[in-house]
Protein backbone atom coordinates (compact mmCIF):
# COMPACT_ATOMS: atom_id res chain seq x y z
CA UNK A 1 0.00 0.00 0.00
CA UNK A 2 1.08 3.13 -1.04
CA UNK A 3 1.25 6.22 2.01
CA UNK A 4 2.75 9.68 2.28
CA UNK A 5 6.11 9.66 4.51
CA UNK A 6 7.36 13.25 4.98
CA UNK A 7 10.64 13.32 5.11
CA UNK A 8 13.39 15.70 6.14
CA UNK A 9 16.58 14.52 5.11
CA UNK A 10 19.21 16.98 6.62
CA UNK A 11 19.51 17.55 10.08
CA UNK A 12 22.57 18.35 11.73
CA UNK A 13 23.24 17.49 15.60
CA UNK A 14 25.31 18.79 18.18
CA UNK A 15 28.21 16.82 16.50
CA UNK A 16 28.50 19.26 13.92
CA UNK A 17 30.35 22.29 15.14
CA UNK A 18 28.19 24.71 13.46
CA UNK A 19 25.40 23.05 15.24
CA UNK A 20 23.51 24.59 18.38
CA UNK A 21 23.97 22.28 21.70
CA UNK A 22 20.43 21.88 21.98
CA UNK A 23 20.24 19.78 18.64
CA UNK A 24 20.79 16.36 20.82
CA UNK A 25 19.58 13.15 18.92
CA UNK A 26 16.90 13.10 21.69
CA UNK A 27 15.92 16.63 21.37
CA UNK A 28 15.52 16.40 17.70
CA UNK A 29 13.77 12.86 17.67
CA UNK A 30 11.39 14.81 20.01
CA UNK A 31 10.70 17.53 17.81
CA UNK A 32 10.05 15.89 14.26
CA UNK A 33 7.77 13.45 16.02
CA UNK A 34 6.08 16.72 17.24
CA UNK A 35 5.82 18.24 13.87
CA UNK A 36 5.07 14.63 12.24
CA UNK A 37 7.35 13.94 10.09
CA UNK A 38 7.75 10.07 9.58
CA UNK A 39 11.46 10.07 8.44
CA UNK A 40 14.38 12.28 9.29
CA UNK A 41 18.55 11.49 8.34
CA UNK A 42 21.19 12.95 10.62
CA UNK A 43 23.44 14.20 8.27
CA UNK A 44 26.75 15.92 10.33
CA UNK A 45 29.26 17.02 8.43
CA UNK A 46 32.20 14.30 7.88
CA UNK A 47 31.24 11.71 10.65
CA UNK A 48 27.86 9.88 11.72
CA UNK A 49 28.85 9.56 15.69
CA UNK A 50 25.51 10.75 16.53
CA UNK A 51 23.72 8.11 14.43
CA UNK A 52 23.34 5.62 16.86
CA UNK A 53 21.68 7.17 19.59
CA UNK A 54 19.38 9.44 17.44
CA UNK A 55 18.33 5.77 16.37
CA UNK A 56 17.65 4.48 19.81
CA UNK A 57 15.73 7.57 20.73
CA UNK A 58 13.47 6.67 18.02
CA UNK A 59 13.10 3.78 18.92
CA UNK A 60 9.27 2.64 19.23
CA UNK A 61 8.37 5.88 17.89
CA UNK A 62 7.27 4.79 14.46
CA UNK A 63 9.77 7.40 13.25
CA UNK A 64 12.57 6.16 11.00
CA UNK A 65 16.07 7.57 11.38
CA UNK A 66 18.25 7.09 7.91
CA UNK A 67 21.97 6.85 8.68
CA UNK A 68 23.69 9.77 7.13
CA UNK A 69 26.62 11.83 6.47
CA UNK A 70 27.27 15.05 5.01
CA UNK A 71 30.50 14.80 3.26
CA UNK A 72 32.76 17.60 2.14
CA UNK A 73 34.84 16.98 -0.84
CA UNK A 74 38.23 18.02 -2.34
CA UNK A 75 36.27 20.32 -4.30
CA UNK A 76 34.48 21.68 -0.86
CA UNK A 77 31.41 20.49 -2.31
CA UNK A 78 28.35 19.20 -0.03
CA UNK A 79 27.05 15.70 -0.73
CA UNK A 80 24.60 13.86 1.56
CA UNK A 81 25.11 10.15 1.69
CA UNK A 82 21.67 8.26 3.08
CA UNK A 83 21.71 4.37 4.44
CA UNK A 84 19.48 2.34 6.37
CA UNK A 85 22.24 0.31 8.13
CA UNK A 86 24.48 1.07 10.55
CA UNK A 87 26.96 -1.32 8.96
CA UNK A 88 27.41 0.67 5.82
CA UNK A 89 27.63 4.24 7.97
CA UNK A 90 30.48 3.06 9.96
CA UNK A 91 32.45 1.83 6.50
CA UNK A 92 31.43 5.51 4.96
CA UNK A 93 32.81 6.72 8.70
CA UNK A 94 36.42 4.96 8.22
CA UNK A 95 37.14 6.09 4.86
CA UNK A 96 36.14 9.34 5.27
CA UNK A 97 38.04 10.15 8.43
CA UNK A 98 41.05 8.12 6.59
CA UNK A 99 40.65 10.88 3.92
CA UNK A 100 39.81 13.91 6.20
CA UNK A 101 42.41 17.07 6.35
CA UNK A 102 44.72 16.12 9.51
CA UNK A 103 44.41 18.20 12.46
CA UNK A 104 42.97 19.07 15.44
CA UNK A 105 38.93 20.97 15.80
CA UNK A 106 39.52 24.46 17.22
CA UNK A 107 36.33 24.67 19.93
CA UNK A 108 36.49 28.30 20.31
CA UNK A 109 36.80 29.02 16.55
CA UNK A 110 34.62 26.53 14.74
CA UNK A 111 32.47 25.24 18.00
CA UNK A 112 32.04 21.93 20.03
CA UNK A 113 31.81 18.47 18.40
CA UNK A 114 29.84 16.84 21.08
CA UNK A 115 28.55 13.06 20.57
CA UNK A 116 26.07 11.95 23.11
CA UNK A 117 23.73 9.01 23.51
CA UNK A 118 20.25 8.86 23.68
CA UNK A 119 19.62 10.01 27.06
CA UNK A 120 21.78 13.31 26.29
CA UNK A 121 24.78 12.11 28.25
CA UNK A 122 27.69 13.42 26.59
CA UNK A 123 30.11 10.64 25.66
CA UNK A 124 33.12 12.70 23.80
CA UNK A 125 34.27 15.39 22.36
CA UNK A 126 35.41 14.21 18.61
CA UNK A 127 38.52 15.98 18.32
CA UNK A 128 38.43 15.94 14.53
CA UNK A 129 38.58 18.58 11.98
CA UNK A 130 34.89 17.90 10.45
CA UNK A 131 35.04 21.74 9.52
CA UNK A 132 37.73 20.45 7.02
CA UNK A 133 37.54 19.08 3.53
CA UNK A 134 38.17 15.40 2.77
CA UNK A 135 40.54 14.36 -0.27
CA UNK A 136 37.70 12.53 -1.70
CA UNK A 137 36.82 13.89 -5.07
CA UNK A 138 33.12 14.33 -5.59
CA UNK A 139 33.91 11.28 -8.34
CA UNK A 140 34.70 8.97 -5.17
CA UNK A 141 32.77 9.84 -3.07
CA UNK A 142 29.36 9.36 -5.24
CA UNK A 143 31.22 5.82 -6.01
CA UNK A 144 31.84 5.30 -2.70
CA UNK A 145 28.01 5.99 -1.36
CA UNK A 146 26.76 3.69 -3.87
CA UNK A 147 29.45 0.65 -3.77
CA UNK A 148 27.69 0.70 0.23
CA UNK A 149 24.33 1.24 -1.75
CA UNK A 150 23.65 4.51 -0.13
CA UNK A 151 21.44 7.57 -2.15
CA UNK A 152 24.11 10.29 -2.96
CA UNK A 153 22.51 13.49 -2.61
CA UNK A 154 23.64 16.78 -3.75
CA UNK A 155 23.52 19.24 -1.07
CA UNK A 156 21.47 23.09 -0.83
CA UNK A 157 22.84 23.06 -5.18
CA UNK A 158 21.13 26.65 -4.83
CA UNK A 159 23.58 27.98 -2.23
CA UNK A 160 26.69 29.97 -3.17
CA UNK A 161 29.41 27.78 -1.21
CA UNK A 162 29.57 24.43 -0.62
CA UNK A 163 27.21 23.14 -3.72
CA UNK A 164 28.36 21.15 -6.27
CA UNK A 165 27.41 24.43 -8.35
CA UNK A 166 28.90 26.92 -6.58
CA UNK A 167 32.19 24.99 -6.89
CA UNK A 168 32.21 23.02 -10.03
CA UNK A 169 30.12 25.64 -12.52
CA UNK A 170 27.61 22.76 -13.11
CA UNK A 171 26.88 18.81 -12.60
CA UNK A 172 29.25 17.22 -14.82
CA UNK A 173 26.79 14.58 -16.46
CA UNK A 174 28.71 11.12 -15.11
CA UNK A 175 28.07 12.23 -12.05
CA UNK A 176 25.50 9.93 -10.81
CA UNK A 177 23.18 11.66 -7.78
CA UNK A 178 20.34 9.86 -6.75
CA UNK A 179 18.73 13.50 -6.31
CA UNK A 180 20.03 16.96 -5.92
CA UNK A 181 18.63 18.92 -2.86
CA UNK A 182 17.19 21.97 -2.93
CA UNK A 183 17.57 24.31 0.14
CA UNK A 184 15.01 26.43 2.35
CA UNK A 185 16.07 29.67 0.55
CA UNK A 186 14.18 28.92 -2.81
CA UNK A 187 10.80 27.23 -3.08
CA UNK A 188 9.64 25.23 -5.93
CA UNK A 189 9.18 27.98 -8.75
CA UNK A 190 12.34 29.67 -8.08
CA UNK A 191 14.41 26.12 -8.41
CA UNK A 192 12.05 25.50 -11.50
CA UNK A 193 12.96 28.84 -12.77
CA UNK A 194 17.15 28.47 -11.87
CA UNK A 195 17.89 24.67 -12.45
CA UNK A 196 15.28 23.95 -15.36
CA UNK A 197 18.70 22.19 -17.27
CA UNK A 198 18.71 20.02 -14.36
CA UNK A 199 15.09 18.50 -14.13
CA UNK A 200 16.40 14.94 -15.41
CA UNK A 201 17.74 14.76 -11.92
CA UNK A 202 15.28 13.90 -8.93
CA UNK A 203 14.71 16.95 -6.48
CA UNK A 204 14.24 16.92 -3.03
CA UNK A 205 14.19 19.70 -0.35
CA UNK A 206 14.91 19.68 3.38
CA UNK A 207 15.95 21.67 6.00
CA UNK A 208 19.38 21.31 6.61
CA UNK A 209 18.32 21.96 10.19
CA UNK A 210 21.26 23.29 12.61
CA UNK A 211 19.02 24.73 15.24
CA UNK A 212 15.94 22.72 16.45
CA UNK A 213 13.56 25.21 15.11
CA UNK A 214 14.25 24.72 11.54
CA UNK A 215 13.65 21.10 11.65
CA UNK A 216 10.69 20.68 9.29
CA UNK A 217 10.87 23.65 7.86
CA UNK A 218 11.27 22.07 4.65
CA UNK A 219 10.71 18.42 3.87
CA UNK A 220 9.72 16.11 0.85
CA UNK A 221 6.98 13.76 0.98
CA UNK A 222 7.73 10.41 -0.59
CA UNK A 223 4.80 8.23 -1.63
CA UNK A 224 5.74 4.97 -1.36
CA UNK A 225 5.07 1.71 0.72
CA UNK A 226 7.92 1.66 3.24
CA UNK A 227 10.59 4.04 4.84
CA UNK A 228 13.41 2.57 3.37
CA UNK A 229 16.00 4.05 0.80
CA UNK A 230 15.40 1.21 -1.91
CA UNK A 231 11.63 2.52 -1.63
CA UNK A 232 12.62 6.08 -1.36
CA UNK A 233 15.11 5.59 -4.82
CA UNK A 234 11.60 4.06 -6.26
CA UNK A 235 10.12 7.21 -5.36
CA UNK A 236 12.93 9.43 -6.69
CA UNK A 237 12.16 7.82 -10.17
CA UNK A 238 8.24 7.45 -10.49
CA UNK A 239 8.93 3.47 -10.21
CA UNK A 240 5.58 1.94 -9.95
CA UNK A 241 3.03 5.14 -8.32
CA UNK A 242 5.85 6.07 -6.47
CA UNK A 243 6.73 9.92 -6.35
CA UNK A 244 8.07 12.48 -4.42
CA UNK A 245 6.48 15.87 -3.77
CA UNK A 246 7.70 18.92 -2.07
CA UNK A 247 7.13 22.72 -2.56
CA UNK B 1 51.65 39.33 -24.66
CA UNK B 2 51.82 35.95 -26.22
CA UNK B 3 50.78 33.08 -23.64
CA UNK B 4 54.70 31.81 -24.60
CA UNK B 5 56.52 34.71 -22.90
CA UNK B 6 54.28 34.25 -19.92
CA UNK B 7 55.21 30.20 -20.00
CA UNK B 8 58.70 31.41 -20.24
CA UNK B 9 59.08 34.03 -17.95
CA UNK B 10 57.12 32.47 -15.19
CA UNK B 11 58.83 28.77 -16.04
CA UNK B 12 55.72 27.18 -16.23
CA UNK B 13 55.39 23.70 -16.60
CA UNK B 14 53.15 22.90 -19.87
CA UNK B 15 51.19 20.13 -19.73
CA UNK B 16 48.80 20.36 -22.61
CA UNK B 17 47.54 22.31 -25.57
CA UNK B 18 51.51 23.37 -26.52
CA UNK B 19 50.12 24.59 -30.07
CA UNK B 20 48.22 27.31 -28.31
CA UNK B 21 50.85 28.87 -26.84
CA UNK B 22 50.86 31.82 -29.64
CA UNK B 23 47.41 32.98 -27.98
CA UNK B 24 47.43 36.97 -26.74
CA UNK B 25 46.61 37.03 -23.27
CA UNK B 26 44.11 39.63 -22.19
CA UNK B 27 44.72 39.33 -18.22
CA UNK B 28 44.10 37.17 -15.13
CA UNK B 29 41.92 35.84 -13.17
CA UNK B 30 42.18 34.04 -9.88
CA UNK B 31 39.38 31.69 -8.31
CA UNK B 32 38.63 28.32 -7.10
CA UNK B 33 35.13 28.71 -7.75
CA UNK B 34 34.23 27.72 -11.36
CA UNK B 35 31.09 29.31 -10.98
CA UNK B 36 32.83 32.53 -10.27
CA UNK B 37 35.00 32.01 -12.99
CA UNK B 38 32.11 31.69 -15.61
CA UNK B 39 31.02 34.94 -14.41
CA UNK B 40 33.85 36.93 -14.16
CA UNK B 41 36.70 35.24 -16.03
CA UNK B 42 36.87 37.00 -19.87
CA UNK B 43 37.78 36.11 -23.03
CA UNK B 44 42.11 35.49 -23.58
CA UNK B 45 42.37 35.51 -19.23
CA UNK B 46 44.75 33.25 -17.86
CA UNK B 47 42.82 31.50 -14.97
CA UNK B 48 45.18 30.92 -11.79
CA UNK B 49 43.52 28.33 -9.38
CA UNK B 50 44.28 24.76 -7.65
CA UNK B 51 40.94 23.29 -8.90
CA UNK B 52 41.69 20.10 -11.18
CA UNK B 53 38.47 18.72 -11.59
CA UNK B 54 37.35 17.99 -15.10
CA UNK B 55 34.99 20.82 -15.29
CA UNK B 56 37.95 23.24 -15.38
CA UNK B 57 38.00 22.01 -19.40
CA UNK B 58 35.08 23.06 -20.04
CA UNK B 59 35.04 26.44 -18.40
CA UNK B 60 37.85 27.10 -20.24
CA UNK B 61 36.68 26.72 -23.08
CA UNK B 62 33.50 28.39 -22.45
CA UNK B 63 34.90 31.35 -21.54
CA UNK B 64 37.61 31.37 -24.50
CA UNK B 65 40.59 31.70 -21.88
CA UNK B 66 44.19 31.73 -22.95
CA UNK B 67 45.03 28.87 -20.53
CA UNK B 68 45.01 27.71 -17.02
CA UNK B 69 47.54 28.22 -14.45
CA UNK B 70 47.53 25.22 -11.44
CA UNK B 71 49.29 26.21 -8.59
CA UNK B 72 51.07 24.44 -6.03
CA UNK B 73 51.97 21.70 -8.25
CA UNK B 74 48.77 20.05 -7.93
CA UNK B 75 48.22 16.67 -9.64
CA UNK B 76 45.90 16.88 -12.48
CA UNK B 77 44.36 13.52 -13.32
CA UNK B 78 45.00 12.09 -16.69
CA UNK B 79 41.17 11.99 -17.89
CA UNK B 80 41.47 15.61 -17.19
CA UNK B 81 44.94 16.36 -19.25
CA UNK B 82 43.16 14.27 -22.10
CA UNK B 83 39.98 15.81 -22.23
CA UNK B 84 42.04 19.20 -21.86
CA UNK B 85 44.27 18.25 -24.84
CA UNK B 86 41.36 17.63 -27.20
CA UNK B 87 39.25 20.56 -26.63
CA UNK B 88 42.92 22.55 -27.13
CA UNK B 89 42.54 23.82 -23.73
CA UNK B 90 46.51 25.16 -22.21
CA UNK B 91 47.30 23.58 -18.83
CA UNK B 92 50.39 24.93 -17.45
CA UNK B 93 51.63 24.04 -13.70
CA UNK B 94 53.85 25.98 -11.25
CA UNK B 95 55.29 25.05 -7.97
CA UNK B 96 54.69 28.52 -6.56
CA UNK B 97 51.49 29.02 -4.75
CA UNK B 98 48.87 31.82 -6.44
CA UNK B 99 50.17 34.54 -4.55
CA UNK B 100 53.12 34.31 -5.68
CA UNK B 101 52.47 33.27 -9.98
CA UNK B 102 49.83 36.23 -9.64
CA UNK B 103 52.17 38.95 -8.46
CA UNK B 104 55.12 37.84 -11.12
CA UNK B 105 52.28 37.40 -13.63
CA UNK B 106 51.01 40.86 -12.69
CA UNK B 107 54.23 42.67 -13.10
CA UNK B 108 54.76 40.78 -16.37
CA UNK B 109 51.64 42.02 -17.98
CA UNK B 110 51.80 45.74 -16.57
CA UNK B 111 55.61 46.24 -16.36
ZN1 LIG C 1 26.03 21.69 3.59
ZN1 LIG D 1 24.18 20.57 6.11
Amino acid sequence: MLREFKADLHIHTCLSPCAELEMSPRAIVKTAIKKEIDIIAITDHNSAENVIAARKAAKNTGLTVLAGMEITTSEEAHILALFDDLESISKLQDIVYSNLMPGVNDEKRFGEQIVVNEKDEVLDFNKRLLIAATDLSVYSAVNTIHSLSGLAIASHVDKDVFSIISQLGFIPDNLKFNALEMSVHIDRKQADALFALYNSYPWISSSDAHYLADIGKRTTTFIMNEPTTADMASALNNIEGRRVEWG
Amino acid sequence: MKLSNIVENLSLEVKTGENNLQNDVTGAYISDLLSDVMANGKEGNVWITLQTHLNIVAVSGLKNLAGIIIVNNRPVQEDVLQKAESEKVTIMSTPLPAFEIAGKLYQLLNG
